[in-house]
């Protein structure tokens, strides 16, 4: 899922820009999910939009709001109350505004910021696991990715910086090489250490990203 | 063929220190240290040491070569993509720098630019690798050069790591990958060298072990607390606790160390910070 959390009240108030009237979007899949866009927090803004003064012409809370079609849609459903709004302001990750923003000539201020692909622990806390990297290496180290969970994304073993198995980023986290040294270990097999791995192939994670499943 | 590389291959117990490039643009302090050294076959510079901003190594080595100092020339891979690191190599080779020092380079979160990108394209087994291509003539997109580098490249090691056998496998990768020596981070317990070397010593590259002057009891607490793979134990710290001058008995504990890097391992890397006047004591 795609961990995003509100921009502080001050940050909205100058990214609003003295718009005064708006028309709020929400996200019911990831915004929701991590309380910065679902129904609630859609709610709560309008409270605090209406407090401070401004007007709020109508609001929606989009399935996924990073399904392009879907989003464009249910906007068009809600033609009038857009129309009427001097601005959208949008609570959902970067990809979800962007379908909002692709839909619509008027102008579209995002109210979340976007923070990386995550796994819930529990609810509220989330950790980053995969930086999408195009060339999975997971195989090799047991299944513990060192492109996003090593503080250097390093391929072939631990930093000098590793201290009793800790990282030196964080003392506080796990180096991610000690982790997979153990898992490895455990499991009986030399996986990522039997080989030197090559530097990373950065042209599989094309920019801009495109994917059609043929 | 560098000093430093014939100097390992003679057998030569070797010495080494370091200097750090200027803040700024003014290079005459760094190059009066690194004339002052007495005894050293070799200066490495260090590359935007502890992620702090400084000049570059290149241009510092560079103007060692000019002046008949030998430079080892250190590469963090924190700083550069695949294409500038190569680019630097290329560059170190046509002004004469032979030796260089391939590290991955410290987190960001210890220096004074914590808010940089961070690069890590390659890692420090990758760049050995790399210097290895160039050598044999061609660059990572296999494109054959014009006029091949020579260098004499290694790579760093923490002996005190822990887990040992997780630390000694990066060390075994990056020898099988071309590193041709070994600079140690600081180590202050010669038992734990001896079990490194012990293990290291038949992979057969020579190991120069970092010894580090201690100024005094702070100054090893600090190290505890701030620098990674650096471990001064308490009895070290009591010892310049109890001292009457603390920076002597800082350097009679680095001629221990010397002393220690005699009986295991190929020679030292001083790192004497500001004290330089005590190096032929120190290795007295
Ligand atoms: S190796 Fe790449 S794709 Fe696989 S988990 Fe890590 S970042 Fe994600
Ligand atoms: S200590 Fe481990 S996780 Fe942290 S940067 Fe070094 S190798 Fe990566």
């Amino acid at each position: 899922m795609i961990i995003s959390d509100q921009k502080s009240k001050e940050e909205l108030l100058q990214v609003l820009d003295g718009k005064t009237r708006l028309f709020l979007v929400g996200c019911a899949a990831c915004a929701t999910a991590c309380k910065a866009g679902g129904e609630e927090e859609v709610f709560k803004m309008l409270e605090w939009l209406t407090s401070v003064g401004k007007e709020v012409t109508g609001s929606v809370v989009i399935d996924e709001a990073c399904h392009i079609m879907r989003a464009a849609r249910d906007l068009r459903q809600h033609k009038g109350q857009v129309e009427e709004a001097e601005a959208l302001l949008v609570l959902a990750c970067g990809a979800g505004i962007q379908s909002i923003s692709s839909s619509t000539d008027q102008r579209v201020i995002g109210g979340l910021n976007t923070l990386f692909l995550g796994n819930i622990r529990r609810f509220g806390q989330y950790e980053e696991k995969c930086s999408l990297c195009g060339e999975c290496i997971l195989n090799e180290t047991a299944g513990i990715c060192p492109v996003t969970t090593c503080a250097k994304g390093l391929l072939n073993g631990p930093c000098g910086g590793m201290e009793e198995g800790k990282c030196e980023a964080d003392r506080e986290i796990d180096c991610a090489w000690h982790l997979i040294f153990e898992r490895l270990k455990k499991q009986g097999r030399p996986g990522v250490f039997r080989r030197p791995v090559p530097p990373k192939d950065w042209g599989k994670k094309r920019k801009p990203g495109r994917h059609k499943i043929t | 063929m560098s000093r430093l590389s014939q100097a390992l291959a003679g057998g030569e117990f070797v010495v080494t220190a370091e200097i750090a490039p200027p803040k700024g643009a003014d290079l005459a302090p760094a190059l009066a240290t690194a004339r002052a050294f007495v005894g050293v076959t070799a200066v490495n510079i260090t590359d935007n040491q502890g992620a702090n901003m400084r000049m570059c190594p290149l241009a510092v080595a560079a103007l060692l070569v000019g002046r008949g100092i030998e430079p080892i020339l250190q590469l963090t891979c924190r700083d550069r993509n695949r294409m500038a690191l190569q680019s630097d190599l290329l560059g170190a080779a046509a002004l004469g720098v032979e030796n260089v020092l391939v590290l991955s380079g410290d987190h960001l979160r210890f220096g004074d630019h914590p808010g940089a990108k961070s690069v890590f394209d390659l890692d420090s087994v990758q760049l050995l690798q790399v210097v290895d291509g160039l050598m044999a003539g061609h660059n990572m997109a296999g494109k054959p050069l014009a006029g091949f580098p020579r260098f004499f490249a290694g790579a760093a090691v923490t002996p005190e790591a822990e887990p040992f056998e997780l630390m000694f496998q990066k060390f075994a990768k990056k020898v099988e990958n071309g590193a041709r020596f070994f600079q140690t981070q600081a180590v202050f317990d010669p038992v734990k060298l001896e079990r490194f070397m012990a293990v290291a010593r038949p992979l057969g590259v020579p190991v120069l072990l970092g010894v580090l002057l201690l100024k005094s009891a702070r100054m090893a607490r600090f190290l505890n607390d701030n620098i990674p793979g650096v471990r001064v134990p308490a009895q070290l710290i009591d010892r310049l606790e109890q001292a009457a001058r603390p920076l002597d008995e800082g350097v009679a504990i680095a001629r221990e160390m010397v002393a220690a890097a005699r009986q295991h391992c190929q020679g030292v890397h001083l790192m004497t910070l500001g004290c330089e006047e005590r190096i032929p004591e120190i290795l007295g």
